[in-house]
């Protein structure tokens, strides 16, 4: 019985964790293109995505401002 | 990969976009910097991705340009204090069509957002809660199930508070209206569960339903959000058309001075001037000059028409190389554009009328449950006299009958075929549409730009191989259509120096390449000694007067029309074609395809008409077109699709799009609803007998914990189970729909 006092926060914690990390992607704007993400790999310049770009979390909420 | 892209240089030169209506679809991302959203039908693979944001960089002043392939939008962010950037040159250039995307309300989907998140943490408080669960069911002694209880509803009850408030909302704003809905029995069911449960767990007994309650709104979460995703967003055409109509006209008052007037300002009687380039932004009569008009999207006629002084035209026409002076016949709220607007809305408003088949299920099912649930608690209070027995048995009624199985069939087999289309091509905008496109008995086409791609081809050339170029060389420098179709036969030919280029409107086009003055253009004028009749679909091509030879253009067929059509009519569905064209074109496409009814120069409104007298009839009416002059056509209809290489409001005005070039898509359309349909009726028959099955468990008061969820999640694996069958239809498509060729074949 006294590892399961330890255990079970532990397991929902990590739940937690991992919903955190959902709902964090999901924001981002991670979701959003997944044909875009696909095809990209295959692109062979690697440039970094300017902050708020296109859709994703932060450009959709400056234009909610 | 490069070699699957680059649709070609044959971009057709519709009118661009002025600046200020870039600057005004923009939106403002900080002080300094804007982004335009800019919609790109054709992107469709990793070269594309690079093609067009590299396109998009290179132009000064633009800072980022990033492709969504999903949406086939690119986003490009660009200073604000500089000039409007040429983005859509620059991806003509690349060799992509663009329309300029504005962002209304609609694609901000707050809800979606709120259903993911709901669905996400009920899944997770699921998953915790299941884990406890399985070790009280497996034997768990009294203290460590009363303590596992304890932490499911600690868990249970926040995750329900937070993601139950989709179906409590709803429930509570349907019960203020004295109506009943879906929500209404699940919310009741989740509350009177999770009261149920907290009472046994502080009275310590042996069961406690939080597993029950939570993977019940998990699964009911998961159809809701798959639900809202093949929900047509409130998107009306409407706006498209409103873009294309000309913001304003530079007017000449009587005493001469030149003005720009908003079009709203210009009252019937103004004269208006057009340069070349420009739409007609009213119906008017033509004053003076001559010249041709690109009518493609008003009429739907492939072939530009001359007009000359005291012709009528219409508001949207494209003047293609005449400077024009007009006198305005109507004002701009009675021009042939803003009647389109109101036969559209007129359409769309009659569409609404159709409820989906998960709708109906649902209106059937919840009185159903409600008395049943009251039935046995009513029963079970007389013969036991016991208040928590009878609502136990009330409880578990409510959620064995739970409609997750319901809530997932229809959706999840709506999301494997959208899914499935997506991935041949065609775009599918709203789920009932499937369901409306399985009942279609009728298909009418338009013809330019449907059955055929509206884009003139040369049919046959008399003009020896080594004039070719030249001709080319001619034709590159003009936007004419014909001319276009000649500069494609020799790419080489844009190289060659031509000098002193004129454009005569209505005759033809003429330069001096080498020393030698050739003409290009009417038989009549060309050569000005033959005599031979003039034909309008034919050009002539002259060296110093002396005749070289003639082209004869043709409207290009759409690859594997003729295919599409034959299978249409195996299945006997009925095809007609409804065209804009003249007669004698539409005659020939008509024979070409095996088509018997057809019906030529008929206006937007008359194609209304025709559609409305089928479905009088009895019939159920795909309409299948492109242009400006379909969009109310494609709005009435039962079931409308579009081709991608559509103008924006017939891609708008349709319910499905698609992408791949070959008609043999339409075909390919209905047959994956038709299956779905199958499925779908399948689930629903699987789902009701399920929960009938079990019903009599739950009246008996047989049902545990344990038996609820095995029940309830092995209905709703089995619906999806089925759903995921549309996959394995592979087998079902026919070689010739096998062999639709790519975008790149058919256009170039």
């Amino acid at each position: 019985m006294s590892y399961l006092v330890w255990l079970i926060p532990v397991a929902i914690l990590m739940g937690i964790a991992a919903l955190v990390a959902f709902l964090w992607s999901l924001r981002d704007g991670q979701y959003e293109d997944f044909d875009g993400a696909a095809a990209r790999i295959l692109v062979d310049e690697d440039r970094p995505i300017r902050e708020g770009m296109s859709g994703g979390g932060q450009a959709r909420d400056a234009a909610q401002e | 990969m490069a070699g699957c892209c680059a649709p070609g240089a044959n971009v057709t030169p519709t009118g661009r976009p002025a600046d200020e209506e870039v600057r005004l679809a923009s939106r403002a991302l900080s002080e300094t910097l804007m982004q335009t959203d800019i919609s790109v039908p054709a992107a469709h693979c990793g070269a594309c991705i690079r093609a067009i944001e590299k396109a998009l960089l290179a132009l000064p002043g633009v800072e980022a340009a990033r492709l969504n392939l999903s949406t086939r939008r690119v986003a490009a962010q660009w200073r604000k204090d500089g000039p409007v950037p040429p983005f859509f040159d620059a991806l003509a250039r690349a060799g992509y069509e663009a329309t300029l995307y504005t962002h209304d309300q609609s694609d901000d989907d707050p809800e979606f957002g709120r259903l993911l998140r709901a669905t996400a943490v009920a899944g997770f408080a699921a998953m915790n809660i299941m884990l406890l669960s399985v070790s009280v069911w497996s034997g768990a002694d009294a203290e460590t199930r009363h303590a596992f209880h304890f932490v499911s509803a600690l868990l249970a009850l926040p995750a329900i508070a937070y993601s139950g408030r989709i179906f409590f909302a709803s429930a509570w704003s349907a019960l203020k209206n004295r109506q009943t809905n879906m929500d209404v029995p699940i919310s009741v069911g989740i509350l009177l569960t999770l009261a149920l449960s907290l009472h046994d767990t502080f009275r310590n007994e042996p069961h406690a339903y939080f597993d029950a309650v939570i993977s019940l709104t998990f699964f009911l979460l998961i159809g809701r959000t798959l639900d809202h995703m093949m929900r047509r967003k409130a998107r009306t055409a409407i706006v498209g058309l409103a873009r294309i109509m000309p913001r304003g006209a530079v007017t000449i008052s009587a005493d001469g001075a030149r003005s720009y007037k908003n079009v709203r300002e210009i009252t019937p009687g103004e004269t208006l001037l057009v340069a070349p380039g420009e739409r007609v932004p009213l119906d008017s009569i033509v004053l003076q000059g001559s010249g041709e008009l690109d009518v493609q999207l008003v009429t739907g006629e492939a072939e530009p028409v001359t007009v000359g002084a005291g012709d009528k035209v219409n508001a949207g026409m494209l003047n293609l190389n005449a400077s024009l002076t007009l006198r305005a016949e109507r004002s701009a709220e009675d021009s042939f554009l803003s009647e389109m607007m109101r036969m559209m809305e007129m359409a769309e408003a009659g569409r609404s009328r159709y409820r989906r088949i998960a709708d109906r299920a649902a209106r059937l099912y919840s009185p159903v449950i409600h008395t049943l649930a009251l039935a046995a608690f009513i029963g079970w209070m007389a013969a036991t006299g016991d208040w928590h027995r009878a609502l136990t048995v009330a409880v578990s009624v409510l959620i064995i009958t739970c409609p997750c199985a319901l809530g997932l069939a229809v959706p999840m087999v709506q999301v494997m075929a959208a899914r499935r289309l997506f991935e041949r091509g065609i775009a599918l905008k709203d789920g009932s549409a499937l369901e409306r496109l399985a009942e279609i008995d009728t298909a009418v086409f338009d013809k330019t730009g449907t059955l055929t791609l509206g884009d003139l081809r040369v049919a046959a050339s008399t003009v020896p191989k080594r004039d070719l170029a030249t001709a080319a060389a001619l034709a590159a420098r003009s936007r004419h259509p014909a001319a276009r179709a000649v500069a494609r036969l020799d790419p080489a030919g844009e190289g060659l120096p031509v000098e002193k280029f004129a454009e005569h409107p209505g005759l033809g086009i003429e330069g001096r390449i080498g020393g030698a003055l050739y003409r290009l253009g009417r038989p009549s004028w060309a050569c000005a000694e033959t005599t031979s009749k003039s034909q309008r679909s034919m050009s002539a091509l002259s060296r110093d007067g002396a005749p070289l030879g003639t082209f004869a253009f043709t409207d290009t067929p759409r690859a594997d029309a003729k295919g599409a059509v034959r299978a249409l009519l195996e299945q006997g569905i009925a095809v007609e074609i409804v065209s804009g064209d003249g007669a004698q074109a539409v005659a020939a496409t008509a024979l070409h395809l095996g088509i018997e009814t057809y019906r030529a120069a008929m206006l937007p409104a008359d194609k209304v008409a025709r559609l409305e007298k089928l479905r009088r009839q009895g019939r159920t009416v795909l309409m299948v077109g492109d242009g400006l002059n379909d969009a109310p056509a494609l709005a009435a209809a039962h079931v409308s699709m579009a081709p991608g290489s559509a103008a924006e409001v017939g891609r708008n005005a349709a319910d499905m799009v698609f992408f791949t070039g070959a008609l043999s898509a339409v075909p390919m359309a209905l047959a994956t609803a038709q299956r779905a349909a199958v499925l779908v009726r399948q689930n629903l028959t699987m789902a009701v007998a399920y929960n009938i099955a079990v019903l009599p468990l739950a009246l008996a008061g047989y049902v545990t914990p344990l038996i609820a969820a095995i029940a309830m999640s092995s209905s709703s694996i089995l619906v999806v189970a089925n759903a995921l069958r549309l996959r394995g239809g592979e087998r079902t498509l026919t070689p010739t729909e096998l062999r639709a060729p790519k975008l790149a074949e058919v256009t170039s």
